[in-house]
């Protein structure tokens, strides 16, 4: 007869096959049933025409690939796509390299590098809410902060600008608001990474004759690469997500036509919310997800072409 | 670097410190000003930036007394923070599951949750409010729009938070858990006793990313939040804002309020705030 003393092992296989199931359910089933089954019902019903209040004795039908084939002649929804790709567009390149001149300069060991660091991350930990209605302040027209900027920079050759309400600016005014909330973050990261590379690389640069422009570039630049992949994948997929800064400027009052600067996600809560169009706003949500798929993947495709 | 080359980076920093200060301290300034018409004229130069011009805190007591914010400010602490907790209680018992079980299964597991990863939350918000709209809740309740559960549970399991845990429990040596699970302590005693406060960096990061992610969420609150008792901060601060007539006064007191608890907690831990920065893009 065995003992469970005289073997131990063998005495508890199940309390043991089970543990790491045990420690792993909690989470596990909180991710099954609020992330991987929402998802997949978004699959499904994009293939439906379900309302958000429906009639119940009113059952949804399978209308195949009519939500995909009604957002693609939708002028709302390619003005949708194209304004969030736009605000990708410019926000991903230009939110990066400003975050890596700053953490370069914060590298540099100046006076003031410490103060720099907490007012350029500020932004970072204030909720993006409060950063819309800052800037919407700002905005003002006529005597506005920016409009009075604009104006000491170009010697009053740019008159005062409706930023939030002319069609053509309300998408670049929410970048630079964006931009300015975001970068102390990335900011961060690259610092970060400058930090790990090693000094003796740039003092053997050096004794090679050099300077700091081919030290940037021959040293900083590939050994920050990983850090880069990172900062650009990670602003792209926020960039893509753009939602709460063109919802707290709408819902402001007067502003510019919604076509004008209305995103992907801001789209998808006023056709599944607001119009009820459960079908439409999954369509949107599988296009969506897709499209933010593929970039990532391209991406990736891309940093690793170039070695 | 010459003399003039550090000086000339030098004014450079403080520029863009300034571009970065310059805004927040409008909004300060400006929900101290009582005089509306004050506040709109002084917008044009530094006088935003000047507290001058009858200042008093009557901004301040409007918002605290006739508007929604404190409310609002209980809630968003509130399922904030409950989120929080459960969410570094789940989330590093998964990573310790990863980092520590050899199972059937677990690389795949593994494979699968760096996968969730990509999904943005934004892609599943609709389908989400169906499927919240339809669960049970104790006491026979059903739909669980408008209640706190549904800002709460469904943002607490994070693939991501798990993942930063596997990677943390990975970089810990064994050798401590081994010593306690032989003396007797069981696989809960050993993960709560040794192993969990052996990854407090992490908690601390995972805790900062979380925290600030549900503080600043407005996507979730526009869908699943009905009525005015339940919004969060920054669903109470755009309705605040919608409200006409505007008082930029008042509402700049409402966004002062709302930014304050995060950016004290981000001067008073900074360290904190850098390193799950820097630690979110090293290991993600």
């Amino acid at each position: 007869m065995l003992t469970p003393s005289t073997h131990p092992r063998r005495a508890r296989p199940w309390a043991d096959r089970l543990a790491p199931w045990a420690f792993g359910a909690p989470a596990l089933l909180l991710l099954g049933l609020f992330l991987v089954t929402p998802f997949l019902m978004a699959f499904g019903y994009a293939f439906t025409d379900k309302r958000l209040l429906a009639p119940p004795d009113l059952r949804p039908a399978w209308v195949g690939l009519r939500a995909y084939v009604r957002l693609a002649q939708d002028p709302h929804a390619w003005a949708a796509f194209r304004n969030t790709l736009l605000f990708a567009a410019v926000v991903v390149p230009v939110q990066s390299a400003l975050a890596l001149a700053m953490a370069l300069l914060a590298n540099q060991r100046l006076p003031g590098t410490r103060v720099f660091r907490t007012l350029s991350f500020a932004p970072v930990a204030t909720p993006m809410a409060v950063v819309a209605v800052i800037w919407s302040l700002l905005y003002l027209p006529e005597r506005g902060a920016v409009n009075a900027l604009v104006d000491l920079l170009t010697l009053g050759r740019v008159g005062p600008q409706d930023w939030l309400r002319d069609p053509a600016l309300v998408l670049p005014a929410v970048m630079v608001l964006s931009i300015w909330q975001g970068a102390g973050f990335q900011m961060l990261v690259f610092l970060a990474g400058l930090q790990t590379i090693p000094g003796d690389l740039y003092e053997a640069a050096t004794l090679d004759g050099a300077g700091p422009f081919r030290r940037f570039l021959h040293v900083t630049l590939p050994l920050l690469r990983p850090t880069a992949v990172f900062v650009v994948a990670t602003t792209t997929i926020q960039a893509f997500q753009l939602f709460t800064q063109v919802q707290v400027i709408t819902s402001g009052g007067a502003s510019a036509p919604l076509d004008s600067f209305r995103t992907v996600v801001m789209l998808l809560v006023h056709e599944g919310l607001r119009r009820g169009r459960i079908g439409t706003a999954s369509a949107l949500s599988v296009a969506f997800f897709l499209l933010v798929l593929t970039v990532s993947l391209l991406q990736r495709a891309w940093w690793e072409r170039r070695p | 670097m010459t003399r003039a080359g550090r000086i000339l980076l030098t004014a450079l920093q403080g520029l863009l410190a300034a571009c970065f200060l310059a805004p927040l301290l409008v909004m300060v300034v400006s929900a101290f000003k009582a005089d509306e018409l004050r506040l709109l004229a002084d917008l044009g130069g530094v006088g935003a930036f000047l507290p001058r011009g009858g200042l008093s805190l009557r901004n301040f007591e409007r918002v605290l007394t006739a508007s929604r914010f404190p409310r609002a400010l209980a809630n968003s602490l509130f399922t904030a923070s409950a989120t929080v907790a459960l969410g570094l209680l789940v989330n590093s018992m998964l990573g310790y599951a990863l980092a520590r079980f050899r199972f059937p299964g677990r690389d795949l597991l593994l494979a699968a949750l760096v996968a969730l990863v990509i999904i943005p939350f934004e892609a599943v918000a609709v389908p989400l409010l169906l499927l919240v709209n339809a669960l049970p809740w104790f006491g026979g309740a059903r739909g669980w729009l408008n209640s706190y559960h549904v800002q709460i549970l469904p943002f607490a399991a994070s693939a991501f938070s798990a993942y930063l845990y596997r990677q943390a429990f990975l970089a810990v040596p064994r050798e401590l858990e081994e010593a306690a699970f032989l003396d007797g302590a069981g696989r809960w005693r050993t993960y709560w006793s040794i192993a969990l406060p052996l990854v407090r960096p992490t908690t601390a990061t995972v805790a900062v990313l979380q925290f600030l992610a549900r503080w600043g969420d407005l996507l979730w609150p526009v869908m699943a939040v009905r009525t005015e008792d339940r919004a969060t901060l920054p669903l109470a601060m755009q309705t605040f804002f919608g409200q006409y007539p505007r008082a930029w006064g008042e509402v700049m007191a409402f966004a002062t309020l709302t930014a304050l608890p995060t950016l004290l907690l981000f001067l008073l831990c900074q360290r904190w705030f850098v390193r799950s920065a820097v630690s979110s893009g090293i290991k993600g």
